[in-house]
């Protein structure tokens, strides 16, 4: 990347972290909950993503493990439990369901977990709405409280959405860490060329495994913030559809892609807020945009941006490469 | 000397028809050795016998002695063998550099120390070298997939000596190279050979390839070994002449 | 409390209307790659398209007729040149995933164009119970299983005796051999299709009377035949019968013997169970190890 490029990059992200910060200030109740809500649905995206675009596999049970987060921080909390306690258990939950799932069916096929996934949310749904001792059945848990944080409360609209930004934040850059990491390159290896990258010895299972942990372990740290932001959870807020939303949103952003989830979650959260009147109809035309684009462009929005990007660049580096292969013995055509 | 490779009455079978019928050779360390034959006469499938690609119907292949039959290419790997594909493999999206890097991770401590030690897991300078040693450096930064074939084929085997492997299989290395570029992939297997002492087998249909860069030459046809020695005394051996001539 | 003879052959009943299901399930990932996740969808579709037909006043008999044609255009034909055949070249799970908004987008249609409230079908079974050896059966059941016998017994003639079917099997197997040896390849993938939407149509009819006609009734029916499939051995149509009518009768007993709040649990079990030790599925061969 040149310099100028690196530089309007670095000014347009200060711009939108800006934009995070300040704009809400002069939002009202129902804004601040709909950007809270994108920023909490974008942590679940990031996860999906990290399955799904990263090490790609498809999770259909990314909303049960919100599901998982949401009743654990609900659970918690409303017994007087403080929030990062319930936050610090759902991810530990999910992580080892994440785990246990992925163990065996990853040992089969890989298209095997798809169906493992669908079959554990279904199984999720049925213990939310059963298991009335512990999750109050039918009738949910409501009265979620809001928590403390360093002695501020945030049971007002504004600084929740802060705590949320924060998180967002917190989890944005652990997650470049990863992908910047050996195991970030590892998983790369494995949705490029899982063949070429078991014979220099990565262990495509256990690293695909592990993204599948990770993937859903972020889903219940969404769900545990996801409790308090709505103040009640209930069944129906987690069923197959929720995961089905998730999975649309990493596409339509741009399956492994950085920022897809974030772009993601702002179509499936943001825009249909503004396009009130369509509600309806929303889902259905979002539906037939993800077939459109996975017909065309399976790599969603982000991906036709990187390709026209590249198809621009791809000009620069064959000249690069012509210049340089003039003083050596290298072929200079393929 | 030690026998770094053995490989003893490996038999291979599709069903009814055995690709490999019986192949049995040894590499010694250090060594450069050949494997030749027509087409068809079991050659990549020995190979991938060797490597855990494909399960053994009989047979025993020993590295330095420990008998590694039928174990996982990932297994393999961890052990010090490493190889080259006939049909090219690298991660296209990576830069020339991030391959190099992960073609040698996965040897660096544990997969714990891997996710929070540092990014390009201690093998940036490594990696340097290998870019340098490979003449590769104009290109260290660029995506691997807008690299020439013959580009393409010099990573690929430096990836193959990234982890410092104690045995490189090398699968038609020279195929669609042109001879400009053969002829520095040759020096430079040769350069890494006396260097590294690493110990290959190359399988190649390049003749000239093969008996210029390989100490000890072995022949295959219809899955079995017709011959074996240095490159003239097979080279001029009737039986080999005929299995040639014959296809 | 239904007997227990009446408890397996109701379980038979819908077990032949899963097989039927996971046949056409089986055959579209055989032929062509194609993990159909709105499958459970494409049975909800087309009692609704007879719905539709009746409610433009014709009768049931021509909605039937209509509704069938209706879906056969719809899922078989325009399902493979719109969606399946652009797809293809990307490779399975872009496939795979389509076919997951393609399930949102025909569950969200029906419920905004059609109704979100359950429609009653009428059936073509007969009502009334009949007594066989001393127990009491419906004759519902009993028709719905004979008419799902009756298809799958059809389905195995036409695969095995007639050359069509004998050429379709070959595609499955091996497209390119079968190329070599002549067979219109292309057109056995068409006719799978084809065949899918006849056997998701009338397994509609079969099982819209009893469960009503519900935009999310495609949920539960998918996820059956999925398991189905995939219990009795994913590479097989022996196995998706097999597995459709086990499902069937388990998930019959589980709701009788075991909490009707859990029973749909009892399959999710049983795959979980499979996929750990038997993962070739019940009449599945287990494949050689690639790598």
């Amino acid at each position: 990347m040149t310099r100028a490029r690196r530089l309007l990059a670095i000014a347009a992200g200060a711009a939108v972290v800006a934009a995070l910060v300040f704009v809400p200030l002069s939002l009202g109740r129902y804004g601040l909950y709909i950007l809270s809500l994108w920023s909490v649905m974008s942590i679940a995206a990031i996860g999906l993503n990290l399955t799904l675009g990263y090490a790609g596999q498809v999770s259909l049970a990314q909303g049960a493990f919100v599901g998982i987060g949401a009743y654990a921080a609900a659970i918690m909390t409303v017994d007087g439990l403080p929030l990062s306690l319930a936050v610090a258990t759902a991810v530990a939950l999910c992580f080892v369901v994440g785990w246990l799932l992925g163990y065996p069916a990853l040992r089969v096929q890989h298209h095997y977990l798809a169906f493992v996934t669908l079959a554990f949310s279904t199984l999720a749904f049925l213990v939310f709405r059963n298991e009335e001792w512990l999750t109050n059945g039918v009738y949910g848990i409501s009265g979620v409280p809001r928590p403390k944080v360093f002695g501020l409360s945030t049971t007002q609209p504004l600084p929740f959405y802060y705590l949320c930004l924060f998180t967002l934040g917190v989890v944005t850059l652990a997650f470049w860490r990863l992908v910047r990491s050996p195991w970030g390159r590892a998983f790369m290896a494995l949705r490029e060329n899982p063949m070429r990258a078991l014979s220099l010895g990565v262990d495509t299972r256990r690293y695909t495994l592990m993204a599948f942990a990770i993937g859903s372990a972020l889903g219940g740290l969404a769900g545990a913030l996801y409790a308090p932001l709505a103040e009640f959870v209930d069944p129906t807020s987690f069923t197959l559809s929720l995961s089905l939303n998730l999975l649309m949103m990493v596409i339509v952003g741009g399956s492994g892609y950085f920022f897809g989830p974030y772009l993601g979650a702002m179509t499936a959260v943001l825009l249909p807020e503004w396009l009130r009147f369509a509600q309806g109809y929303y889902l259905i035309v979002y539906a037939v945009v993800v077939m459109a684009l996975l017909t065309y462009s399976p790599t969603g929005i982000l991906g036709i941006l990187d390709r026209y990007l590249r198809d621009r660049s791809a000009k620069a580096a064959s000249a690069l490469r012509a210049a340089a292969g003039a003083g050596l013995p290298d072929e200079t055509a393929s | 000397m030690t026998r770094v490779l053995e490989v003893a009455n490996l038999r291979k079978r599709f069903g009814g028809i055995a690709a490999v019928d019986g192949v049995s050779f040894h590499v010694d360390e250090g060594e450069i050795l050949g494997i030749i034959g027509p087409n068809g006469c079991g050659k990549s499938t020995t190979f991938n016998c060797i490597l855990g690609q494909l399960a053994p119907t009989e047979g025993e292949v020993r590295l330095d002695g420990k008998v590694v039959t039928g174990m996982r290419p990932s297994r393999l790997n961890r052990l010090g063998v490493s190889r080259t594909f006939q049909l090219l493999q690298v991660f296209p999206q990576l830069s020339v550099r991030e391959n190099l890097i992960l073609a040698g991770q996965e040897h660096k401590g544990t997969m714990l120390s891997r996710l929070f030690g540092p990014p390009d897991a201690g093998l940036g300078a490594a990696a340097d070298q290998m870019i340098g040693f490979f003449k590769l450096s104009h290109l260290a930064d660029l995506p691997a997939g807008g690299l020439s074939y013959g580009q393409q084929k010099l990573l690929d085997a430096a990836m193959a000596f990234m982890a410092g492997p104690r045995l490189v299989l090398l699968d038609e290395p020279a195929g669609g190279v042109n001879p400009t570029m053969l002829a520095d992939l040759k020096e430079r297997l040769r350069a890494i050979n006396r260097e590294q002492g690493a110990t290959f087998v190359v399988i190649e249909h390049n003749m000239e390839f093969v008996m210029s860069l390989c100490a000890r030459v072995v022949v295959m046809a219809e899955g079995k070994v017709l011959a074996e020695g240095p490159p003239d005394k097979v080279r001029s051996d009737p039986t080999v002449i005929e299995a040639y001539l014959g296809h | 409390m239904s007997s227990l003879f009446d408890l397996v052959i109701s379980g038979l009943a819908t077990g032949a209307i899963y097989a039927l299901v996971a046949i056409g399930f089986t055959l579209l990932w055989q032929t062509s790659q194609t993990i159909n996740f709105a499958q459970g969808e494409f049975v909800m579709l087309p009692a609704f398209l007879m719905l539709a037909v009746v409610r433009a006043g014709a009768p049931f008999w021509l909605a039937i007729i209509v509704g069938a044609l209706l879906s056969i255009a719809i899922l078989g034909i325009a399902f493979k040149k719109l969606l399946v055949d652009p797809m293809l070249r990307h490779g399975v799970l872009p496939l795979a995933i389509a076919t997951m908004a393609l399930s949102v987008a025909m569950k969200e249609s029906v419920k905004q164009f059609f109704s979100a409230e359950a429609q009653p079908f009428p059936s073509i079974a007969p009502s009334g119970s009949v007594s066989i050896l001393g127990s009491p059966v419906s004759l519902q059941s009993l028709g719905v299983f004979a008419f799902g016998l009756a298809a799958v017994i059809g389905l195995n003639l036409f695969l095995e005796r007639t050359s069509s079917g004998r050429q379709m099997q070959a595609a499955a197997q091996n497209p390119t051999v079968a190329r070599i040896v002549g067979v219109p390849v292309e057109r056995m993938i068409m006719l799978t299709f084809v065949i899918n939407a006849a056997l998701v149509a009338l397994a509609s009819l079969l099982v819209t009377p009893i469960y009503l006609a519900k935009f999310s009734s495609g949920e539960t029916l998918g996820q059956a035949a999925f398991i189905a499939a995939i219990v009795g051995g994913f590479n097989q149509v022996r196995g998706a019968i097999i597995g459709g009518l086990a499902i069937g009768v388990l998930d019959n007993l589980a709701a009788a013997y075991v909490s009707t709040q859990y029973r749909a649990a009892v399959p999710l079990a049983l795959l979980i169970v499979i996929i750990l030790f038997r993962p070739e599925g019940l009449v599945g061969r287990s494949e050689e190890r690639t790598v």
